[in-house]
């Protein structure tokens, strides 16, 4: 039984790719059949982020028209078993995909055994955005601390909860989790910025981590490297936390709170 | 006889598909006309609809004339037919007025009304079709046994929720950007960030109760408040939001 979750926020810039990689390779690394889909057509980047923009052939869109064939567009990670990425065409209008294509491909991917379908939704509220969310069983919805993340993602679990497939068919509906990124445990204990309890308050959905803001995600989209795949990073734990509550397990949050310097590390300015 | 009745037989379809008359009551809605001055009013109506795009949806309406009281004033009827249409007002006729606006009207096609004798406030009628929700989805909304439009998920940015002829409950939060209106009173039991219109169609008596007052705009029967103009002291307590003297009063309680 494959599942569609897709990892949307609104508001442009706040992690969705880097999450959709993270997550996508977390599932993978637990023995799922994972691909990964980039909805931006024409503003791509989660090849990038996955490290196979080298080896992008054929894209969404090319699948969606009947240019290509599934098989042939899905690009196998070098690095885990089973994941695999469907990069989103550069030169492609927005416009080429449809809802129909969408299902197409979504379809296909199930009756390839695929466990888990994550769809790197891009900003906005447009059609792109509606179409990655459209036929989603599970949503994760990515905010930073900061209010307009925070209004752009109530609009999102607005439109989640009523122009969905499972919305507009009556059907349980898509089931929501927050994910807080860019969190900063100093900003926060100086007030500068929302609390985690702030954001859930308003939000009122549960939430499923906190990925601290860290330097180890930018090397990591530099080394087109998913950042989970950092084990020694603060971010890439957070992600894997994050990937484990996914699957119904229950963990504690993490990095929460400022670090005391331990007294070595004072002395030596570590 | 086996005749006539086969007769009767064959004939009763055919009159029974071509039509019938009966006598129904309608509850309709009833624009008083002020100023026949079809620039002010335009403006006027852009400033109303602004808060509440959605109010109207091809809702039928009786124009009465009677608060004009001067029968010599010419009113373009095709004119403000056309205007208030476009806001979603169907004119189906008016009342009151003088014998030439009467006359002028009828040239219109507008039917003539009784000029209705009734209070001024007449009772709304209870909820007689399904109330409109914009952008919120069906399965949150439950109608309760008295009418009333009930919300059970939090009103998120960019959602607007109308509920026609009742009043509107909603066990959640109405959150910033998104907007609640109600023909009766609005009772939210988690916290009003966004908008919310009570009485929105003529309820001076309408009141709106929050259990956490943190509102971007609150009106009563058009009277408003924005954000800038609410106490500071209110903001984050349990208020109730209604209309004294026609002055739009925010106390708190609780």
């Amino acid at each position: 039984m494959s599942k569609v979750l897709v990892v949307t926020s609104g508001k442009g810039g706040v992690g969705k790719t880097t999450t959709s990689a993270s997550i996508a390779t977390g599932l993978a690394q637990r023995g799922f059949k994972v691909a990964v889909i980039d909805f931006d057509v024409g503003l791509r980047n989660l090849d990038l982020i996955m490290g196979v923009e080298r080896r992008v052939v054929y894209d969404l869109v090319n699948v969606v028209q009947g240019e290509a064939n599934l098989s042939q567009a899905l690009i196998k990670d070098k690095r885990i078993e089973n994941l695999y990425v469907l990069a989103a065409s550069q030169t492609k209008d927005k416009d080429a995909l449809t809802e129909e294509g969408v299902k197409k491909v979504l379809d296909s991917l199930k009756d390839d055994n695929f466990d888990y379908v994550v769809c790197d939704s891009p900003a906005g509220i447009e059609k792109g955005a509606q179409l990655a969310m459209y036929f989603a069983d599970e949503a994760v919805v990515v905010s930073n601390p900061e209010v307009s993340s925070v209004r752009d993602a109530d609009r999102m679990l607005g439109l989640l909860a009523s122009k969905s497939y499972r919305a507009v068919n009556n059907q349980t509906p898509i089931k929501q989790h927050l994910l807080v990124t860019r969190y900063s445990p100093q900003r926060a204990e100086h007030g500068e910025m929302m609390s985690i309890e702030d954001m859930l308050e308003i939000l009122a959905v549960p939430l499923v981590g906190v990925i601290p803001e860290s330097s180890a995600v930018l090397n990591a989209s530099n080394a087109g490297q998913p950042v989970i795949l950092d084990k020694e990073s603060d971010a890439g734990q957070a992600y894997s936390d994050t990937v484990d509550r996914l699957l119904g397990q229950d963990k504690p949050l993490r990095f929460l709170t400022v670090e005391k310097k331990g007294f070595f590390s004072r002395l030596f300015g570590g | 006889m086996n005749a006539t009745q086969n007769n009767e037989d064959m004939d009763a379809p055919a009159s029974k598909s071509s039509f019938q008359l009966k006598r129904r009551a309608h509850n309709l809605m009833v624009f008083e006309l002020h100023n026949p001055n079809i620039v002010q009013l335009a403006l006027r109506l852009k400033d109303h609809m602004a808060q509440a795009p959605a109010l109207f949806k091809n809702t039928p309406a009786v124009l009465d004339l009677g608060p004009l009281e001067d029968g010599f004033k010419v009113v373009d009827f095709p004119a403000l037919s056309s205007l208030l249409d476009n806001h979603g007002l169907t004119i189906v006729g008016i009342c009151g007025g003088s014998e030439a606006q009467r006359i002028a009207a009828t040239r219109a096609r507008l039917a003539l009304f009784p000029s209705t004798p009734a209070p001024a406030q007449a009772p709304l009628p209870p909820a007689e079709e399904a109330p409109t929700t914009q952008s919120a989805p069906p399965a949150e909304t439950t109608g309760d046994t008295l009418g009333n439009l009930l919300l059970r998920q939090p009103v998120r940015a960019g959602q607007q929720v109308y509920a026609r002829g009742v009043s509107l409950v909603i066990e959640a939060s109405v959150n910033e950007g998104a907007e609640v209106i109600a023909d009766g009173d609005i009772h939210i039991y988690g916290a009003l960030r966004g908008r919310a219109l009570a009485g929105a169609r003529g309820r001076q008596d309408a009141r709106i109760w929050c259990q956490h007052l943190d509102a971007e705009l609150v009106s009563i029967n058009g009277i408003y408040r924005t954000r800038d103009s609410i106490d500071t002291h209110l903001i984050g307590k349990p208020a109730v939001i209604e209309i004294q003297q026609d002055k739009l009063v925010i106390r708190s309680f609780g």
